[in-house]
């Protein structure tokens, strides 16, 4: 039986550890706020952006001249997955989840006899594959002492992925990163970016294709669209990342506070306990004294 | 024909303004035009200028830098890479921008020179309209 001076010692140190998980649950919390006030402001940006991609690729896709980031490089022989995670941990499952998700598919490739490249964006994610794959690795971007994402970074990040493409070292392009569903919800997702997958509309649109006049021409003007997409799809996975990221954190460190909680609760009780029980025993040893004489 | 269409201007980070304008005006990469309304079906890209949106209460102007607009019987949508209202943003941020260019341009690969170079002059071109 621990003496009751350890068990106050254990009962103050699970206290601290209590304020420290109830700040970083606030602290998550309004990083949260500011992070899905990002993510839905880049919103409308992504979907223009993927109707005019949409309406641009489907005229375009058959076309003989159609460039490589539409197209495809004609195999699937090589994949670059961009494992997107956090910089630090104590989020809960945010960082395994998605890990999780890009070995499944680091397997099925392999098992398919596909060569697999890794490039990481976050020291986590970097770190836990690096175990089983580190010779798989190509690179790696670092976001850390970063307060917020920007558009910059997943610029840095769009450059990084498409000069590798450029030069052939791969054919498709897999972003894998944690959907923002809601605080307790993120969803590991993979989606692919390169060649760019054009969602079928349905309805009006797709009966009667808009037929564009392009200025300069369809060409000069894929050619630049493409790359934007690209970078407008790694910046969406960004900021739906850094939501995720502070919602795992902050259910984590929300049940992280409970547990201190209930975990201070029952020491307490144990601590009143064996006090009494000391009472009770100097008691009877007082009393069985003065019986004896 | 309708006398207003949907505006509608974004950038990565935001939305800047959604509203029906009577006419738009366009910094097109082969020249300035303006859109009214039932336009017909256009891609454009952009070059760095200032976009004029003719509203119910009056015209706003917003500096771009790059992108495209994509131009509809119904309506304009820009997507710009970077874009601000015109009253937000001062020459220090536009020279900022162009100082940003011409060292670009001095990096690139030589197949890309032309491509920077003529951003470094629609930049500059830019910095005189803001007087």
């Amino acid at each position: 039986m621990p003496s009751l001076k350890d068990l106050k010692n254990r009962i103050e140190s699970v206290k601290s550890t209590r304020k420290i998980t109830k700040a970083m649950q606030m602290v998550a919390a309004a990083k949260l706020r500011r992070a899905q006030e990002a993510a839905e402001a880049a919103r409308p940006y992504a979907e223009s952006m993927g109707a005019v991609l949409g309406n641009l690729a489907r005229a375009a896709r058959d076309s003989e001249s159609a460039p490589r980031l539409l197209k495809g490089t004609g195999s699937d022989q090589t994949h670059l997955l961009v494992v997107m995670t956090a910089e630090r941990g104590l989020c809960g499952g945010f960082n395994s989840s998605i890990v999780r998700l890009a070995k499944s598919r680091i397997e099925d490739l392999k098992a398919a006899g596909k060569t697999v490249k890794i490039l990481t964006v976050g020291r986590k994610g970097r770190e836990q594959l690096k175990r089983e794959y580190g010779d798989l690795f190509v690179g790696h971007v670092d976001l850390s002492g970063l307060k917020n994402v920007g558009y910059d970074n997943a610029e840095t990040i769009a450059r990084e992925v498409l000069e590798r493409f450029d030069a052939g070292e791969f054919d498709v392009a897999t972003l894998f990163f944690n959907r923002f569903r809601s605080v307790i919800s993120q969803i590991p997702t993979a989606r692919q970016i390169i060649p760019a997958v054009v969602e079928e509309e349905e309805g009006a649109a797709a009966e009667a294709p808009r037929f564009y006049e392009y200025e300069p021409d369809e060409e000069e003007i894929l050619a630049r669209l493409l790359p934007q997409a690209v970078t407008s799809q790694i910046f969406s996975a960004l900021l739906e990342n850094a939501a995720s990221e502070q919602g795992a954190r902050m259910s984590a460190m929300d049940s992280a506070t409970r547990n201190a909680g209930e975990m201070i609760d029952k020491l307490t009780i144990l601590y009143n306990r064996s006090r009494q029980a000391a009472i009770t025993k100097e008691l009877i040893e007082i009393i069985s004294g003065a019986e004896a004489l | 024909m309708a006398d207003s269409f949907a505006f509608d201007l974004v950038a990565p980070e935001r939305r800047l303004a959604s509203f029906p304008a009577k006419a738009v005006q366009i910094p097109g990469a082969e020249g300035d035009f303006t859109a009214l309304p039932d336009h017909m079906p256009l891609i454009s890209s952009l070059r760095p200028g200032i976009v004029e949106a003719e509203g119910a209460d009056g015209t706003r102007a917003f500096v771009v830098i790059q992108g495209f607009a994509e131009i509809t019987p119904e309506g304009v949508t820009i997507i710009a890479e970077r874009a601000f209202p015109r009253e937000e943003i001062g020459r220090a941020e536009i020279e900022a921008l162009l100082k940003e260019a011409q060292e670009k341009a001095e990096t690139c690969p030589p197949e890309e020179k032309d491509v920077a170079d003529k951003l470094v002059a629609d930049i500059a071109h830019l910095l005189e309209m803001m007087v």
